[in-house]
């Protein structure tokens, strides 16, 4: 039992070493995490659900099948924890809003499917803000998520209880969605890794829809090379998926493993010139451009880059993402799954649905709903949604201009570190500007890594690497090489 | 000057099917004015003669073989539903009296 006394915090290709070779089994591991869960959980709340019978039956399954000589995958055994957005058969899954609780859902997301499939252990679903909405946990409808640096300061959103999950040792490995950051943005204030993967390198069905032209799920870890293993179990085409693209995914394990030697010879690295300077706080700025002089030691060459359509960025994605929500959530209806509110037996469809979508929807859900009505009324279409999928175009130009000249293109992953509870939620744009820097990648369609880069006034900076569409091997490259440089980040005891 | 006011809000709250409060009404046209506002300036960009793009995936018109593959049974189906009866979702009723 030495071996697994300390296990919660090894990294997951530590784990499945140890579970492969015999020295310890499926089930001692996930016990390990299942009692983390338990000794830290009611401090952090990174779980809204844990499922601890599903998850030992999981584990005593790939211990029977390892017994019997199967031949598992390079994961099998390890655990991992996932978002609350995705769909789990059986497992309730409520995107942390008050209309869906307590639905279990008929069946499994794609991504769901591939973790059982290569023997992953499902410890539970993780906080969120509610539908996705959000940059700090603070609109989940179940209470937010609390930072493992500092148990008073938000740990990002929407995916905070997945980062956070990793931050506390929870879990080694945890699954994220990305619509305008909510992967990358809590890996930052978390100080662990997450990748948003090519738009359609990952699947979407199973996931509860946001806005469909951006939401990606992707792979969280508290190091590149677990993020990199995660990726390759969970991506790759699904004929469920329409916009899922049929191509081999780019060996992103490989790439890892050449980055962390630590050799970065002719890779061309453009600074983002918009996102280098003014706008972030100094700290963040400062642990930005060590990071990227450490780069420079393993033989990165750098190129200022300037993205002049990146500003509007923010304003575009702030019309397309409510405008595909507000179509979206129509389908909670009260009707076919979930909250019904005021049937009384005289009230109409329509009284009974409008009283259940307002009681079961948070304030920020309401609000995006609203605004993406507006958007896409006649008379404001062509002014609003109309003109921002135009504005999209010429963000998705500066990119394309950007990778003609260099490699990846480099940034601050958020403009600020973790910033304490209800600092920003009285006003909304305020909480917007945490995805000003994530927001571009996510209008193109391409891949983005946020890796922990170093520590400003004690807490966790986000060094952000974006690359071309379907080249997300070269982000893994860049991402591993500096963490090999700057090491590794770790909270303070909880 | 507002770039939404009270009713309007109000309006799209009733074409969204939210049945907001009074507070929820003051609060959200304050709110959603100022994100108006600073979302507004997406019409500084000079962008006429661009083409929008909806999606950034390269892929038109995915079909799949006409085949018949295995899906949810009815029990399934009907399991997370609010209200269920003889086989199917029971809803509240759809026309009024005078209808």
């Amino acid at each position: 039992m030495s071996a697994v006394s300390d296990v919660t915090r090894m990294t997951a290709a530590q784990i499945a070493g140890l579970i492969s070779s015999g020295e310890a089994s499926a089930v001692e591991v996930t016990t390990a995490h299942l009692d983390r869960i338990t000794a830290v959980d009611e401090r952090v709340h990174a779980f809204l659900h844990v499922d601890r019978e599903g998850a030992l039956a999981a584990a005593a399954d790939v211990d029977t099948r390892r017994g019997k000589g199967e031949e598992l995958g390079p994961l099998a055994g390890v655990p991992i924890a996932v978002k609350d957005v995705v769909t789990t058969k059986g497992v309730p899954t409520t995107a942390a809003s008050k209309i869906l609780e307590g639905w279990k859902p008929p069946y499994d997301a794609t991504i769901v499917s591939r973790l059982r499939g290569a023997g992953m252990v499902m410890l539970g679903k993780t906080n969120m803000d509610e539908f996705a909405m959000g940059s700090s946990t603070e609109y989940s409808a179940y209470g937010p998520t609390n930072n493992p640096w500092d148990l008073g300061r938000i740990p990002g959103g929407s995916g905070g209880g997945s980062a956070a999950s990793l931050a506390a040792y929870e879990a080694p490995l945890a699954i994220g969605t990305d619509t305008g950051g909510s992967i990358r943005q809590p890996g930052a204030v978390t100080g662990t890794v997450g990748a948003k993967p090519t738009y359609g390198g990952t699947s979407r069905y199973g996931l509860i829809a946001f806005s469909s032209s951006l939401d990606t799920p992707g792979p969280c870890a508290r190091t590149v090379e677990d993020t990199a293993l995660l990726h390759a179990v969970i991506a790759g085409h699904d004929p469920r998926d329409s916009t899922s693209i049929p191509q081999p995914v780019p060996d992103v394990v490989a790439a890892a493993r050449l980055g962390a030697t630590g050799d970065l010879t002719g890779v061309k690295l453009g600074v983002v010139k918009e996102f280098a300077g003014e706008g972030a706080e100094p700290g963040v700025i400062a642990a930005f451009h060590e990071s990227v002089e450490a780069l420079v030691k393993l033989g990165a060459e750098i190129v200022e880059i300037s993205c002049p359509h990146f500003e509007y960025a923010l304003p575009a994605y702030y019309l397309i993402a409510p405008s595909e929500a507000s179509s979206n959530l129509a389908r909670f209806d009260g009707v076919r799954y979930g909250l019904r509110v005021g049937d009384d037996g005289n009230r109409s469809l329509e009284e009974v649905m409008s009283l259940t979508r307002d009681g079961g929807f948070g304030p920020e859900v309401k609000r995006r709903i609203i605004l993406g009505t507006y958007a896409l009324s006649s008379g404001y279409y062509d002014a609003y949604y109309g003109q921002a999928q135009k504005v999209r175009t010429l963000i998705t130009r500066d990119f394309t201009k950007a990778f003609e000249q260099v490699d990846v293109l480099i940034s601050p992953t958020t403009p600020f570190v973790a910033f304490p509870f209800g600092s920003r939620t009285s006003d909304p744009y305020q909480m917007y500007l945490a995805d000003l820097y994530t927001i571009p990648t996510n209008l193109y369609g391409g891949p983005a890594i946020s890796v922990p880069c170093g520590l400003s006034e004690g807490l966790p900076v986000g060094f952000q690497i974006m690359a071309p569409t379907m080249a997300d091997d070269r982000m893994y490259r860049v991402a591993a090489a500096l963490e090999s440089a700057v090491g590794t980040f770790t909270p303070p005891e909880l | 000057m507002a770039a939404i006011s009270r009713e309007e809000v109000a309006h799209l709250a009733r074409l969204s099917r939210l049945a907001v409060t009074e507070d929820e009404l003051d609060m959200f046209a304050g709110q959603l004015d100022v994100i108006l506002q600073s979302v507004a300036r997406i019409g500084d960009v000079a962008a006429d003669d661009i083409p929008p793009t909806s999606h950034s995936v390269p892929l038109t018109n995915v079909y799949r073989d006409d085949v018949v593959t295995p899906s949810l049974t009815q029990e399934e189906v009907l399991a997370g539903g609010p209200d269920v009866a003889e086989g199917r979702f029971r809803v509240p009723r759809i026309l009024s009296e005078e209808e």
